[in-house]
Formats: C-alpha cells, sequence, structure tokens
C-alpha cells in the first residue's frame, strides 16, 4: 500500500452560488506524478486549489488531507513548507527582479524579518538553475517574455522545496524545448520521492505522467496510471472521441480525431 | 563556479542602489531641512541674526524649523502611505488621494474642528489629538468605503473609480460642514489647498510618533506586500495570514494618511509619485521599498514646499496647488508612458 499525500473526501466547492464540485474522493500517492485533466470549465483549477487549501471566496465541504494529517489543522507556515503552490496567471506586471522573485518561494522557511540564509540563496540558486532562469536573475519579471517569467515563476515554487506540488497550467508559454526540461524536472522531482500534481491542458504531455486523474463537470471520472487502456479510454469519452490516444516510439500521445 | 564566493553573493545589485538611495535621500533632506531653516519671508538675514535677535532666533526656531521639519514628516507620511496602498491594492495608480482616503481624512478633520471649535493655528494637545483621530477614523472609513464599493481589489479600473466616487462624495459632506459651521472656513481653506504654514513643534512630534509608528508596522507586513505580488492564492501558499496582516497594513495607511492631513491638509500626488520614483530607480523588495518610498516622499513635499515658499517671496503658495501641478503633470507622463509601452 502506497503512502497517499493528498487526499480528498467528498469535497464540494460553490463559488458565487455555483457548484463547481460535486463531491470528489481522490487519493494521490506519494512519491508519484499525477495529471489532472479535463474538459474547460470542469473544475480542475478548482480542484487543485481546493487540494492546496486556498479557496478562500467559496463555500468548501468535505476534507482534504495532507500528508495523513486534516489539512486545515495543520498551521500556515508548516503547511506552505509542506506544500508548493504555482498557480495561472497569477503575477502583476513587476518590478522585482527574478532572483527576489525565486526568493519569495523561501518565505516559509524565514523566521520574522529574518534575513536571507546560505541555505535560501543556495536554494534559489538551484532552482533557478534547473529552469534555466539563473542568467537573467537581475532582470525585473516586466521586461521578461511570458515564456522566461513562467520559468521564473516555477522556480519560485521549486524553491520552496517542498515535499508536495501543485501546479496549476505550469506549461503555459513555454516552448517545446522547455515543455521537455519541465518534464524531466518533474520526473527528477518525483525521483526523489516528491508529489506532483499538476493541471495540464496539453493532452500529451499530461499522458506522461504516472497517474491521470480525469475531471468533468466537477467529478473525478476516472483515476489511473497513464498506460491502461482503459485511461485511454476515459480519455477519449471525456473529450467526446475528438481526439485519440496512440502509441509512439513507447510513450502515448494525443491525436485529433479527423 | 566561483568556489570561494557564497552563493547570492553576485546578487545585491538592488539592495545595494537601495542602500545608495537611501543615503542620498538622508543626505538630501538634511540639506533640504538647513535650506528650510532660512527660507521665509525675512529671509536668509534671519539665520545670521539669530545667535543675539530674540526675533530672529523665534522666527527660525518657532516658525521656520518646525514647519520645515512638517513638511518632511507630512511628506514621509504620503509617501509611506503610497507605497502601503500600492502594494497592498496591487495597483500602481493607488494613492491616498486616488482612493478616496485622504478625502475621508479632509472630512473626518473638518467635523472634529466644527465640534472641537479649533482651528490648527490655536489648538492645543487635546485638540489636535482629536482631529487627528477624526482624520484617522475618516481615513480609515472611507478606505472601507472604497473596498466595498469596487467589491475587493481585483479591478484595477473599479478600484480607482469607485475611490474618485468616494473621494467626491466625502467632500461634498465636507462641502455641507462647512457651510453649517462657518466659523471653520478659514481653517478650512488651509486644509483644502494643503500647507504646512501652521505646523508647529506639537504636530511634528505626533507626526514624528506616527511615522515611526506605521513606518515599523508596514516593514514588519512587508512580507505580505511581497508576496502579493505574486497573487493572492500564491501569497495565502506562502502560509501568509492575509487577513491580519491586510487589516494591519490598512490600519497603517489610515493613520498616516490621516495624520498627514490632519496637520497639513490635503496635499496630492506625492504619494503616488514616491513609491514611482523609487522603484523606477532601485527594484528591491517591500522592506527596502517602504521606507525608501517614505524618505523620497518625505524629500519631494519638502522640496515642494520650500519652492512653494520661496517662488512669489515674500508672498507664499500653498504647496497642495505646487504638487498638484507638478504631480499631475506627472501622472499625465506617466499614463503617456504607458499606453506607449506596455499597458498596465
Amino acid at each position: 500500500m502506497k503512502n497517499i499525500a493528498v487526499s480528498a473526501r467528498g469535497v464540494s466547492a460553490n463559488i458565487e452560488n455555483i457548484q463547481i464540485l460535486r463531491g470528489i474522493d481522490i487519493d494521490l500517492p506519494q512519491g508519484r506524478w499525477t495529471s489532472v485533466v479535463g474538459p474547460n470549465g470542469a473544475g480542475k483549477s478548482t480542484l487543485l486549489m481546493a487540494l492546496a487549501g486556498l479557496l478562500r471566496h467559496a463555500r468548501v465541504q468535505g476534507g482534504v488531507e495532507l500528508l495523513g494529517r486534516p489539512l486545515a489543522r495543520i498551521p500556515a507556515r508548516e503547511r506552505a513548507r509542506l506544500l508548493a503552490w504555482l498557480g495561472q496567471n497569477e503575477a502583476a506586471a513587476d518590478d522585482l527582479p527574478a532572483y527576489e522573485v525565486a526568493m519569495l518561494g523561501r518565505l516559509p522557511h524565514r523566521a520574522w524579518m529574518a534575513p536571507a540564509s546560505g541555505a535560501d540563496h543556495a536554494a534559489v540558486e538551484q532552482a533557478l538553475r534547473t529552469t534555466q532562469a539563473w542568467d537573467w536573475r537581475e532582470r525585473p519579471l516586466s521586461r521578461l517574455s511570458g515564456g522566461e517569467r513562467q520559468r521564473v515563476l516555477l522556480a519560485r515554487a521549486l524553491a520552496v522545496q517542498a515535499p508536495v506540488m501543485l501546479m496549476d497550467e505550469p506549461l503555459a508559454n513555454l516552448d517545446p524545448p522547455h515543455q521537455a526540461d519541465w518534464l524531466r524536472t518533474v520526473r527528477a522531482l518525483t525521483g526523489a520521492g516528491g508529489t506532483v500534481v499538476s493541471v495540464l491542458h496539453e493532452v500529451s504531455i499530461a499522458l506522461q505522467a504516472d497517474d491521470m486523474a480525469i475531471v468533468a463537470a466537477g467529478r473525478v471520472v476516472h483515476h489511473g496510471p497513464c498506460g491502461d487502456a482503459a485511461t485511454h479510454a476515459a480519455l477519449e469519452q471525456v473529450f467526446d472521441h475528438r481526439i485519440r490516444v496512440r502509441e509512439l516510439d513507447g510513450t502515448w500521445i494525443a491525436l485529433p480525431t479527423l | 563556479m566561483n568556489g570561494g564566493v557564497p552563493p547570492g553573493a553576485d546578487i545585491g545589485v538592488g539592495s545595494h542602489r537601495a542602500r545608495w538611495l537611501a543615503a542620498s535621500l538622508l543626505a538630501a533632506s538634511l540639506a533640504l531641512l538647513l535650506l528650510g531653516a532660512s527660507v521665509g519671508s525675512t529671509g536668509f538675514a534671519s539665520v545670521l541674526r539669530m545667535a543675539h535677535d530674540p526675533l530672529a532666533l523665534q522666527i527660525v526656531w518657532d516658525i521656520r524649523l518646525p514647519r520645515t521639519l512638517g513638511a518632511w514628516l507630512a511628506g514621509a507620511l504620503l509617501g509611506l502611505a503610497g507605497s502601503i496602498a500600492q502594494g497592498l491594492f496591487r495597483n500602481p495608480l493607488a494613492d491616498p488621494y486616488l482612493l478616496g482616503s485622504a478625502s475621508g481624512a479632509a472630512l473626518g478633520g473638518a467635523l472634529a474642528m466644527a465640534m472641537l471649535g479649533v482651528s490648527p493655528t490655536t489648538a492645543g494637545w487635546l485638540a489636535r489629538l482629536g482631529v487627528t483621530g477624526a482624520a484617522f477614523a475618516g481615513a480609515a472609513l472611507a478606505v472601507l468605503l472604497t473596498l466595498v464599493l469596487a467589491r475587493g481589489v481585483q479591478h484595477t479600473l473599479r478600484l480607482l473609480l469607485a475611490g474618485v466616487i468616494v473621494g467626491v462624495v466625502l467632500s461634498a459632506v465636507r462641502d455641507l460642514v462647512q457651510v453649517a459651521s462657518p466659523h471653520i472656513l478659514e481653517a478650512m481653506q488651509v486644509f483644502t489647498m494643503g500647507s504646512s504654514a501652521f505646523v508647529g513643534w506639537q504636530a511634528c512630534l505626533l507626526m514624528a510618533g506616527g511615522w515611526i509608528l506605521c513606518a515599523g508596522c508596514a516593514w514588519a507586513l512587508s512580507r505580505l506586500l511581497d508576496g502579493l505580488m505574486l497573487g493572492e492564492a500564491t501569497a495565502a501558499s506562502l502560509g501568509l495570514p492575509l487577513v491580519p496582516m491586510r487589516t494591519g497594513l490598512v490600519l497603517a495607511l489610515a493613520l498616516a494618511t490621516g495624520l498627514a492631513v490632519a496637520h497639513t491638509g490635503l496635499i496630492a500626488f506625492v504619494g503616488l509619485a514616491a513609491p514611482h520614483l523609487v522603484r523606477s530607480i532601485a527594484r528591491v523588495t517591500h522592506q527596502w521599498h517602504v521606507w525608501l518610498s517614505s524618505l523620497m516622499g518625505a524629500v519631494l513635499l519638502l522640496a515642494a514646499d520650500i519652492l512653494a515658499r520661496w517662488v512669489i517671496a515674500p508672498q507664499e503658495l500653498p504647496v497642495g496647488v505646487l504638487t498638484a501641478a507638478l504631480g499631475g503633470s506627472y501622472l499625465l507622463w506617466l499614463m503617456h508612458r504607458r499606453s506607449a509601452g506596455r499597458g498596465l
């Protein structure tokens, strides 16, 4: 029996009286990468926020557990060290240099008002090098392209060095080589025992994950290993058979149905 | 890799510039304080004669020095308020004026003066505290009203519109108070135009204490301002307690605005321009930014105040008129640059 990193039991969420999540039950195992896919408006991002305990303006029912403990009972700072979050389109036009942005990921590790320690600088450097953003560490975010920004923001999330990482559309604006780099980064994280959960629109990339959770109309309609025929069938089904899953060079890819 | 150098040692261009900027602003402050003591209707002669002329000493010590220091402090409070507002509302155009909080503070001050029957020239300790407290309450109320009207801070334009509307409505109420109690008319005129002319040592002491309090509070909570730059969800994910920290910052914003308005009246654009100028010189985290904006605001307002006293001497311009003219041009230039380059 694998350890469970994040689990949800009967999670429902209403935002402005619209029900987005309708009774989600899911167990995300430790040390694995789970991709969350589904049609637009299925509730993928809301699910991710609920798992991270970040739904502030919503009525949420049900319980979420992080590493075996009720999420709501974990103190905020400790939770921030256990769970890193990368949101979607969040950063405002920003004047901070990339290095300082990545350093914000170290806030949960730093005592109140304490300056950054050597460990903080090392973590930030490692994260920026991992996403190949080290070279423009002194440039402000506002002077970077969309893809470059995304790599800095990814480094910010990596700098937290949390055992569980939730990412919403982490590939936004990334070009194919950096999408491949991201994939390798995630594999390295899970290889070292980390847990990664990512909402992805790129179904072919999502199929490279260990497991896939398919969300539609606020429910998890399927959750299983990415290599399973049942997962592929569910995937084709949820996208109205407008995509088909095929094998190429030993990996699974999604193609449009013509 | 450069083995001996600790990681991150080559970073710090930002904080290096910040230190340099802080030092220049402090030096400029000192120079302007000295200059401020020597500018006035009786000219520099008063400084020369003050060793043996009690009248000259009184002019320099009881009039020029406190009002010079007062202008510096009011600018520091406004720059600080601007930095907090822009960070807290993630809005580069937020400032005490555009958010309506300055109008709220002026209304509070007017109500207090009408009820206590005092003017800034004659007020004693208790009355000053009363006017300041009322201005603080008015500023806090106006910020809350703006936030309720704008339904949160998510929408830049809605927030500014709500701020402008709250500002106009509260100014109208202030006019009504003025009509109802004509004895505060003269005091109110000073109030609405903005002037350092009635700042004495008591006011300086109050503003200095408040400034330390507000700046310390903003500095202690500066992590939230940093976190919010990455969005509300990310800030929460970093373990920052949003609600208590926001409350603390709104209170600091209101107190800084209230203090400045209660003693020098409505002085526009210092709170808007100071954080922008700092950002264009040094890109630093808010731990630095709140202090630098505050110093920048102090230098700006003191410079404007000296200019206002000197430009048509022995007459003087209300400094609020000068900052409105200069600051308005700056805002126009900023808008032009933004629309020419990238959007908001």
